[in-house]
């Protein structure tokens, strides 16, 4: 192949680092502060960055979907090296189920032209439904291979080895195709300081929902609503000891009182 | 609403159905008394499926071509030929995911994913999701009319037999699948492993980041080989690649819910403590007090794992 294009769907998400909270009057979570690119789209962006170099040709574009125009985490992965980006952005989205999610992005993708191939993960750090990429694939009705941990193209044919319950599967797949990869597929890397600034410079296109011809988003077509909100039952709080060297005894006490041993 | 018609998507390994799907159909048999178990391959389970709660089988061989899109396309076939579900349970897994995805876009419908537990008041389907580390429980009502779509992660429910008789199998076929249908399996690899199985063992071990390199993992299977358990791990490390992922215990990888889990070396992030927090007692051995796994542990040490792990080790040799 002289050249191979690639699209990674990315995700914009409140730092997994600080607590999360649920918005009081939605019940959605909390996704007003700063947004990161999320560490799973990493692996995606460094995959498509390798294929294309492998291609000998060709470049990386990213779609995104954000309630508030948040554009930090897309500049992170421009700044790893993908060419552009369009960035779904509107008010409307707070609230949006997988399936409207999937919609948007595949409209998104549509809008760049498609690619050879779509990368996503396998689901996001904040919200983990997990169906968004084969939702994508199945409304462009694209062939997929899910769960990817290893990943090459060869005589324009995707080579995949897939992860499964008790090992793995190779899979061979035409192109164009749609695949979602695993954390640890390749390992992502930093941003250089050349690619930090060339990254301010790159463009994202700014779009809505109704720009792509999407109605209704958000929660009115979500298809559920949230009836309660409970904390779960909390365990008892054990007994924590600090090491004293001795305290491997406490554990063999701790097991055969289970009469384990 | 009543549910008249649930569908589960069943799976099986070796001919005999996975733990997960006699978990969905003892559910299901409580809900509806017309279960039909979905099925991959040729439906040679259809004996133990009909006596877990199915009273229907339907079974389709997609051959070497990923299940996703081809059971998702028989499906539809079906609902299209006028017989509507009013609700498919799913497994949380990848297969699971992979047909319910497909079929929420051919039907239009919402998915839920990652639920414990589900329950119908007659005037809605609601589904219970554990979030921030199961900490908190949402449950959620779907609007509008079915099929509804819900995945369930494992050991939600208790596998009971009914004592029902073998379910009537019914072959569907697989439709054209055009260019969806490309993706194709041409090998299959299993990583073996010995001893109890990671989501089966009574005694889990587990080891993460705080071990420090690949090789201290040795001390993981060490200390679970003497306990008779299975050795389990964070997804940190198998990230990493120290050990496969058939290991990793957490959101991503196997819930377990063993009489003793033992977490050495980790700090408890939230992707981990919803796979092991259903656990009966918790040991947990970390350096950092003020990780989070001690907020679940029965018995925490704050301490090292490279010295408190061969002293565990020599302690029980010596017995």
């Amino acid at each position: 192949m002289g050249a191979m294009n690639v699209i990674v769907c990315v995700k914009q998400i409140p730092d997994p680092a600080a607590p999360g909270a649920l918005d009081g009057a939605t019940n959605t979570l909390k996704r007003d502060g700063k947004l990161i690119l999320d560490e799973s789209d990493g692996y995606g962006v460094e995959m498509a960055l390798q294929l294309v170099d492998a291609a000998g040709g060709g470049e990386v574009s990213l779609v995104s979907m954000a309630p508030n125009g948040e554009t930090s985490g897309l500049r992170t992965a421009l700044a790893m090296g993908a060419a552009k980006g369009v960035l779904v952005s509107d008010p409307a989205l707070q609230g949006s189920d997988a399936l409207t999610t999937a919609k948007i992005l595949a409209a998104a993708i549509q809008r760049l032209g498609g690619a050879d191939l779509i990368i996503g993960a396998t689901e996001s750090s904040d919200g983990y439904t997990g169906t968004v990429p084969e939702q994508m694939a199945e409304i462009l009705g694209l062939p997929s291979v899910t769960f990817a941990k290893k990943v090459s193209v060869e005589g324009g044919t995707l080579k995949v080895d897939r992860q499964t319950e008790n090992g793995y599967d190779e899979v061979t797949c035409a192109l164009p195709a749609l695949i979602s990869v695993t954390a640890g597929v390749v390992e992502p890397r930093y941003p250089s300081f050349k690619g930090i600034m060339a990254a301010k410079s790159k463009p994202v296109e700014e779009v809505t929902a109704a720009d792509l011809g999407i109605t209704p988003v958000g929660w009115a077509g979500a298809g559920q609503k949230i009836s309660n909100v409970a904390q779960a039952e909390a365990r008892q709080a054990g007994e924590i000891i600090e090491d004293d060297g001795e305290s491997f005894g406490k554990i063999i006490g701790f097991l055969e009182n289970l009469k384990v041993i | 609403m009543a549910l008249n018609n649930i569908w589960v998507f069943a799976q099986a390994s070796n001919g005999a159905p996975t733990s997960a799907t006699l978990e969905l159909l003892t559910k299901a048999r409580s809900l509806s008394s017309n279960v039909v178990a979905i099925i991959g391959g040729d439906g040679a389970s259809a004996g133990v499926l009909g006596e877990y709660g199915a009273t229907k089988v339907y079974a389709i061989n997609h051959g070497s071509t990923l299940p996703g899109v081809a059971i998702a396309s028989a499906l539809k076939s079906v609902i299209d030929g006028g017989e509507t579900p009013d609700l498919i349970m799913f497994p949380q897994n990848y297969e699971g995911r992979d047909v319910m995805a497909r079929l929420s876009v051919k039907i239009d419908k919402t998915v839920i994913t990652n639920n414990v537990d589900i329950s119908d008041s007659g005037d809605g389907v609601t589904v219970v999701t554990p979030i921030f580390g199961g900490n908190t429980l949402v449950s959620t009502t779907f609007t509008g009319a079915g099929p509804y779509l819900a995945a369930f992660r494992p050991k939600s429910f208790a596998a009971e037999s009914a004592g029902g008789a073998a379910a009537a199998v019914t072959a569907i076929a697989v439709p054209d699948l055009g260019a969806t249908g490309a993706a194709n399996v041409t090998a299959v690899h299993v990583e073996e492993t010995s001893g109890p199985k990671l989501d089966e063992a009574d005694i889990v071990v587990s080891g993460g980041r705080g071990l420090g390199e690949s090789p201290s993992y040795a001390l993981i299977e060490e200390l679970a080989t003497l306990l008779k358990g299975a050795p389990g791990a964070s997804r940190a490390i198998v990230d990493a690649g120290w050990v496969p992922y058939s290991y990793q215990v957490g959101q991503t990888g196997k819930v377990v819910k063993p009489t003793i889990y033992i977490a050495a070396g980790i700090s408890g992030a939230t992707q981990h403590m919803v796979g092991m927090k259903g656990s009966k007692n918790i040991i947990a051995i970390n350096k950092d007090k003020e990780a989070p796994i001690f907020g679940v542990a029965d018995l925490g040490i704050v301490g090292d794992v490279h010295k408190v792990l061969p002293q565990i080790i020599a302690a029980l040799k010596g017995r």
